[in-house]
């Protein structure tokens, strides 16, 4: 019992402290967290597989609000229930609340600080790495079942998404009716 | 009463922002610049600014600074509070079908569809990311003077090292942010 409780705790967490350090790293809008969240809890803790962090990145960018906060969300809901969803909740929010209530006081000495603004343009080129490097990834995984459909929906929703300005919920709409049509399982019997 | 009235501003805000940073300004903007005069237009610009230098979600970092302004802390907490209801509300809504039906045929194929967009478009924002980081003025362009070589030779750098090493991307970051960083100070003092 003693043990169930302290797994639960230890649960929370670890839950608590790796979406507080992934947030604090989150610079440059939503999409930078989910290769963080990716690597930490799929690659590394192998808690999630793949498929199901993917399904989960769907779900968030289903959900309004923002997307880093309800992909972690997701991840703590996932593990845990409500009181994980919390608890990744609680860890994503407090970087950002603590650093801006920070700065909102003496905002303009932050803005126009060199020191600052060097060091994130230094940081903002590793930041478009890790995106990348997390994409070959995932795109590798796409391309290496050689199945037409997934690749064809992949390479048609980077053209989209590169050439409109088009609202995601979109891209999801038509890309989950597409798949609803034509990429249900195969049943057993048709192998 | 005043918390009553961010409370509900940064609710509609988090209700009605679907599809990342960007498309909360609106609502940010007529919410708390037109409708409640909260902020100027040119405070607005400034949480813009920083929101790019410090990390987490635009709509986060504006309730925050918002509330801070108007109220304090105690403002601070209500208005990111009103901007997280809304998610955490309908996102373990949707994680509940998800996990309920996800073995159906039907949800499968929908899953099927959606996670090589999820791919694409993930690839699409560090697209963007990439061209803002890598050119001086965000716009793709082929002459020298417009590429940011210290960023270029950090991007390589960083790929390389991830793909190669694997290492911790946090500590990739914090390793470029120094390393850059310093890089620029020097360009500039030249």
């Amino acid at each position: 019992m003693e043990d169930k409780k302290d797994g639960k705790l230890k649960l929370f967490l670890t839950l608590f402290l790796e979406t507080l350090k992934i947030s604090a790293f989150t610079f440059g809008g939503g999409y930078v967290i989910v290769p963080l969240l990716q690597k930490k809890f799929v690659d590394g803790l192998h808690w999630i597989d793949e498929d199901e962090m993917l399904d989960l990145v769907a779900i968030a960018q289903s959900t309004p609000g923002p997307l880093a906060i309800n992909a972690s969300l997701l991840i703590g809901y996932r593990m845990a229930g409500f009181a994980g969803a919390m608890v990744t909740l609680l860890g994503t929010v407090l970087p950002p609340f603590v650093i801006m209530s920070v700065v909102s006081v003496f905002y303009i000495a932050f803005r126009d600080n060199r020191i600052v603004s060097a060091v994130l343009k230094g940081m903002q080129a590793a930041v478009a790495a890790v995106i990348l490097d997390v994409v070959i990834t995932m795109a590798h995984n796409v391309i290496k079942d050689k199945r037409i459909f997934p690749i064809l929906i992949m390479l048609a929703a980077f053209a989209v998404t590169i050439v409109f300005d088009i609202n995601v919920v979109f891209i999801i709409i038509v890309c989950g009716v597409l798949g609803a049509l034509f990429m249900r399982p195969k049943k057993e019997a048709e192998k | 009463m005043i918390y009553f009235q961010m409370l509900l501003s940064f609710l509609q805000i988090g209700l009605f922002s679907f599809g990342g940073g960007y498309a909360s300004l609106p609502l940010i903007n007529e919410q708390i610049i037109k409708a409640h005069g909260w902020l100027t237009m040119s405070e607005f610009t400034d949480v813009l600014t920083i929101s790019q230098m410090t990390p987490g979600p635009i709509a986060i970092n504006a309730a925050t600074f918002v509330g801070m302004r108007i109220a304090g802390i105690p403002g601070a907490l209500t208005a990111t509070l009103g901007c997280v209801i809304p998610s955490t509300v309908v996102a373990i809504a949707l994680a509940k079908i998800y996990y309920k039906y996800r073995e159906m045929s039907v949800m499968k194929g929908v899953m099927n569809g959606l996670r090589p967009a999820v791919v694409a478009m993930i690839a699409s924002a560090g697209l963007s990311i990439m061209v803002q980081a890598l050119w001086a003025d965000g716009i793709v362009s082929f002459a020298a003077d417009k590429i940011d070589f210290i960023a270029v030779a950090v991007f390589i750098a960083s790929l390389l090292v991830l793909r190669i090493f694997k290492p911790n991307q946090i500590a990739v970051m914090a390793a470029a942010g120094v390393l850059g960083g310093a890089a620029y100070l020097i360009m500039d003092m030249i």
